[in-house]
Order: structure tokens, then sequence, then C-alpha cells
């Protein structure tokens, strides 16, 4: 593991028993996250982008199993070895040593995570006293500032109240204190702003990016909102059917897609100059994890799938030194295929706009 | 909250009031008098109406009840055991029929949630099943089979216990009637609580919980049972009521000294007083069992005490 690097995850593969039989949710795995950064990690709902952070929080249901692969963490707090596998810590010592006090997560309903009976100071109280035995006083004095950086006003008064008191934007920020009470290095974020409404959504954001710089802490967006991504990440990863599919800065990703399901995402998405009466959408759906995927998993919903698509996957090509996808097309036998005109276009569109912001 | 709390009290009083009335009303109407004897002649009925203010008009008795009733008087048993007072009957009384009730019910609770929280962390495994098994053998079998089993084996076989309650040792010959009478709640308690903490157990809140860190006994009590309580609550008072009952049958059984066979041989000899009596003092006491119950929810669920207008907004 590199220096800088907090988290890398390395051919993770998840299943999980139901009736319908084995799902294999995630199907290998990787990526790197450097100290101080933001990925966000993209995909369509299924496509087993929470699956992959409850396994770094140790928060799989018990009907999941990891079947290969490791999450290393390192932590630049003192009372830890330096590199250490997620994965192989018990339940206990992952909530003694991780959870809370190095990586923290936000969910993405704060209608239903915060607990209703215990009063909101309580609430982000309640870490500091379990991880570190920080006095009452101490960890009340803690929680007013926490409130206060969260951007709640009124902070004394609001430490009595109870969830039911806020409204949803409050709670979410509540939250957010909540998840920052004892000093994490990595915050997980499971789409954020999905149960926000829209003016709400842009101030939790903003929220989260003025915390990450003032704190230096290492950010995970989990999102389908590629609005939001574009706004907060640094680095992207488009998964699909348990897999990575595509990965690269936040630029490269936008402006240079090179994976046809990439390139459907960003052409799915409307924007101002969208006038043509119909939205692009990727046809067909995800394949069901159950069976097994022989080949490419997108193949069937790709009009630029090759032959080999059906039988082989393709692995990573690189692409740049921080730019990879999952995608025959990038090898070198492969036909020359452009992306989209459409997509060229809105491509241009951007790239015009985001140099005139520049100027 | 105090305002709500007085409010609470004063609807208490009135169901009170309508229940005695109800209940006055009830036997005004029932053939038969305690003097049936068919020694007695018709002047001697009349001497003894008089005698215990039964000539009186209706209104007139039923005011005079109300007021003797709420200064403690219940008046005199007719039958039963004549001219003492009622309440003589019941000191001796009131306080084992409580004792035992008040043991099952605690005893109850107690192993009905903890079976409960088992079965739910155990969610899946035999150890559920066989809460499963205990509910389903629970409800289904009345408590008197329970009593009856309990007497034979651990009784009258093994001879662990008196079989029959003993004045002289109150605690060693409770043990079989409190379990006999705790089964149906036990029971009900642990259905309730599975299914209330499984539901809780995959909210988001607890979640929140378990990625702040927090695990064991802080975890399941804290966050998941003070959340599942809530519901269970509602289903304590009718079964503390159905214990009441309940034990009409199990005092028979090991012959205890209590309010229940009191009540039963009351009904048979027309013992008017008595029975009316009695029948408050259940219902004071349902009353005042749903009361604490709306106390409670507002202290566990602060959704409910702040919607009575304690709120800050």
């Amino acid at each position: 593991m590199e220096k800088n690097t907090i988290l890398s995850i390395q051919d993770l593969s998840i299943s999980f028993t139901t009736g319908a039989g084995e799902v294999s949710a995630i199907r290998g795995v990787n990526f790197d996250l450097h100290r101080g950064e933001t990925i966000a990690i993209v995909g369509e709902s299924g496509s087993g982008k929470s699956v992959t952070m409850k396994a770094i929080m140790g928060i799989l249901s018990s009907n999941g199993k990891v079947n290969s692969g490791k999450i290393l963490f390192s932590s630049a707090k003192e009372d830890m070895e330096e590199d250490i596998d997620l994965l192989k810590l018990d339940k206990k010592e992952m909530r003694r040593k991780i959870n809370g006090k190095r990586i923290a997560m936000i969910f993405q309903d704060p209608m239903t995570s915060l607990n209703p009976v215990m009063t909101i100071g309580a609430q982000i109280m309640e870490g500091m006293k379990w991880h570190y035995k920080t006095p009452k006083k101490e960890a009340y004095k803690r929680a007013v500032e926490l409130l206060q950086l969260v951007g709640i006003t009124d902070a004394e008064k609001r430490m009595k109240n109870y969830p039911h008191q806020l409204s949803g934007g409050m709670r979410q920020r509540v939250v957010i204190a909540i998840a920052l009470a004892c000093n994490p290095e990595l915050l997980i974020c499971d789409e954020p702003t999905t149960a926000l409404d829209v003016t709400i959504q842009a101030k939790i954001l903003e929220l989260i990016k003025d915390i990450q710089k003032k704190l230096d802490i290492s950010v995970i967006y989990i999102t389908h909102d590629l609005g939001v991504v574009a706004k907060v990440a640094d680095y992207v990863a488009v998964m699909y059917a348990g897999k990575i599919v595509e990965k690269g800065l936040v630029n490269e990703i936008f402006y240079e897609p090179k994976h046809p399901y990439t390139w459907g995402l960003l052409s799915a998405m409307p924007d101002l100059d969208t006038n043509d009466d119909k939205l692009y959408t990727i046809p067909g759906t995800p394949p069901n994890l159950v069976n097994k995927v022989a080949g490419d998993a997108f193949a069937p919903r790709n009009i630029f799938a090759l032959n080999i698509d059906n039988r082989l996957e393709p692995p990573m090509f690189q692409v740049s030194e921080t730019h990879f996808a999952s995608t025959w097309l990038l090898h070198e036998n492969a036909p020359k295929t452009e992306m989209p005109v459409e997509l060229k276009a809105r491509v241009e569109r951007m790239l015009g706009e985001a140099k005139k912001d520049g100027e | 909250m105090k305002k709500y709390l007085l409010k609470r009290i004063g609807v208490s009083i009135v169901t009170l009031l309508a229940i005695l009335l109800i209940l006055f009303c009830m036997l005004e109407f029932m053939p038969g008098s305690p003097f049936n004897d068919e020694k007695l002649t018709a002047d001697q009925v009349a001497v003894l109406n008089a005698k215990y203010g039964l000539d009186k008009p209706t209104i007139v008795r039923f005011g005079n009840y109300i007021k003797n009733m709420l200064t403690g008087d219940f008046g005199v048993s007719y039958t039963i055991s004549k001219n003492t007072p009622i309440s003589t009957l019941l000191q001796s009384r009131l306080p084992i029929s409580i004792r035992i009730g008040g043991q099952a019910v605690l005893l109850g609770t107690l192993i009905g949630l903890i079976l409960g929280i088992i079965a739910a962390l155990k969610h899946n495994t035999i150890w559920d099943t066989l809460t499963t098994i205990i509910s389903v053998l629970g409800v289904s079998l009345p408590s008197y089979v329970f009593a009856l089993l309990l007497s034979y084996s651990l009784g009258f076989k093994l001879k662990w216990f008196p079989l029959l309650y003993a004045v002289d040792s109150p605690l060693n010959s409770s043990v079989l009637p409190t379990v006999a009478l705790c089964m149906f709640t036990v029971a009900t308690i642990a259905r309730f609580t599975r299914t209330e903490m499984l539901e809780v157990l995959g909210s988001d809140y607890m979640l929140l919980a378990e990625s702040k860190g927090i695990s064991g006994p802080q975890l399941i009590i804290k966050h998941a049972l003070r959340n599942a309580l809530i519901p269970i609550i509602t289903v304590l008072a009718p079964l503390i009521v159905g214990l009441m009952t309940g034990s009409l049958v199990i005092e028979k059984i090991f012959s205890i000294p209590g309010i229940g066979s009191l009540l039963v041989t009351a009904i048979q000899s027309n013992d008017y007083n008595v029975i009316i009596a009695l029948s408050f003092i259940y219902s004071a006491m349902y009353i005042g069992i749903i009361l604490v119950v709306d106390i409670l929810y507002g202290v566990i669920d602060p959704r409910i005490r702040l919607a009575k207008g304690d709120g800050n907004e």
C-alpha cells in the first residue's frame, strides 16, 4: 500500500444467501483512496455500491459473506499498527477500533437513521463517551460545537430536542455531527442527499465539502446522481453489476469516458441544453446476479458489444496513469469505437462551459 | 405533561363512577335476594331489608353506596360471613392475590423479554424455534393445565414445593401458582418482544448506532429494547388484568385465600356487597394500570410526551 493511501480495497467479492440462491453482489472490486481526497462511487441501484460500503463498516447483513479480498486501512492516529485488513477484524474489534472512531458513515434517509427516543445531544455524545470515556461536560461542549459546525442555530437548545422535532435537512446535519463526533479519518456518505429536497441538497453537499477541507478527512460518496459527483469528487468509480467498470479522475470520467456503460450513464443525465423530446435511457435491465455472469455483464445491453464480450470478461485496461476501464473496446485489436455523437457534442459543450468558468 | 396527567386522572374517576353505576344496576335487575331462605316469613324479610337499607329507593341506595365506597367502607357481607365488614374480609385476602399476581407479572415479563430478545438476536436458529414453541404452548394451554402439571410433577412426584398454599410460608408455597400464572404472560411478551425487536434491529438507526461503534448490552438495551418496548407495554395492561381473572381458577386449585375465590363464593351466594366491592376493585385496578401505562408511554416515547403540549415546536 502506498504511503498516502488511507483505504485500499483489493479483489473484494461478496455474496448473499437468499431464497432464490446465492447472489454474487460484489464480484471483484478494486480501488484506492488517498488521504484527504474524495472518491465517488456511481452506479444504478443494485450495482453493489452500498454493499461495498457496508463491508468497510462491518455492518453487512447476516446473510452476507465475504468470499475473498482485502480492505486495507491505514490510520494516522496512534494506537494502531500500520495497515490492517478490516475484513480480518472480528465484530467486536471492528466496533471498538474502527466504527465511529476512524471510519464514520452518513446514511441515506435522515428521517429514519436517528434513534427516535434519544435526544440528539445524547446521540452525538454517545460515541465520544463510548470510545474515549469523555466526561459528560466535555462531551456536551464538543457536541454543541459540532452542532454549530454543521450549521445548526441555537445548538444548546437543539441538544435537548428529539429527532421528530427537526426537519429533514436539520436531521441530516445532526447525522453528520454524529459522524464527526470522534474525529474520523474517513467519512462514508451513502447517498446523503437523496432523501432531501433540492434546495437542501446543495447546502448539505457544501457542508460536507467544507468540513472535509477543515478537518482534512477522506470521503467516499455513494450516489447515482452525476450532478453530485461533478460537484464533490476528485475520483470517480463507475460500478456495474458488482464490479468497477471504469475509474479515473473526475475530468477523465466526464470528458473522456471509455466504457460504454459510462457513455450510457452520461447520456442519460438531463441538462439544461437537453431539448430532445425523449431522454436517453440505457436499454434493458441489469443482470440477475443469482446466475453466473459469463463474459462482460454489460454486454447484453451494450450496442457496442463485441463477440468476445459474451465469452470472456474484459480486464482493466489502463488509459492514463489514473484512468482505467474494463472494456474490450480498449484492446489493441478491437475496432476503433468512439463515444456516441450526441454525447460527444455534450462533452464538448461541457468543456466549453468549464473553460468559460475558468476564465 | 401536568395538564395531561390531571385530565387522564379525571377521566379515570368518571370511568370508575360509570362502572359503579353499571354494576349497581345489573344487580338491581337480577332476580333473587340475599334472603332466599324459605324459613323466613315476609315480615322477617322486610325487617332484614330495613336493617340493611335495602328498602330505600334505588337512587338513594346508589348515592349512599358511592359515598361509602369513596370513604373505603364497602359495607357488610350478607351471607358469606354474616355482618363482617367487607374491608375486613379483603384485608387478609387482597394482599395475597396482589402478591401472587404481581409475582407472576414480574416473572412473566422478565422471562418473556429475555426469551424474546434471545429469539430476535438468534433469528432463524434453534433458539428462535425453541422460543416460538414455548410461546405457542404458553398461549394455547390454559393456566390450570400448567397448574395441574406443576402440582403433579414438582409438587406431588418430586415434592419440591407444597401442593397447597400455606399462609405461614407464603414464599415457598406461592412458587407453583406464580409459575402457572405467568406462563401466558411469558408466551405473549416473548412473542411480541421477538417481533418488535426484529423490526427494530432491522431499522436504520440501529445501523447508525452500530456504525458509531456501539455494541453489546448498550446497543441491545439502550437502542433496540427501548424502541421495542413501546408496543410491548400496550399488551402488558390487558395481560395484568388477565392475571387477576386467571387467578380465580389458580386460587381454587392451590386453595389460596385470595379475592378470586372470594368472588366465586360471593356470586354463588348472591352476596351483593361483596360482588360490587370486588368488581369495583378489579375495575379500579384495571383503570389504574391503564393510567400507569399511558404515563409510561410518555416516559419512554418522547414523541408522545411532547405531543401532549410540552414540546417547544
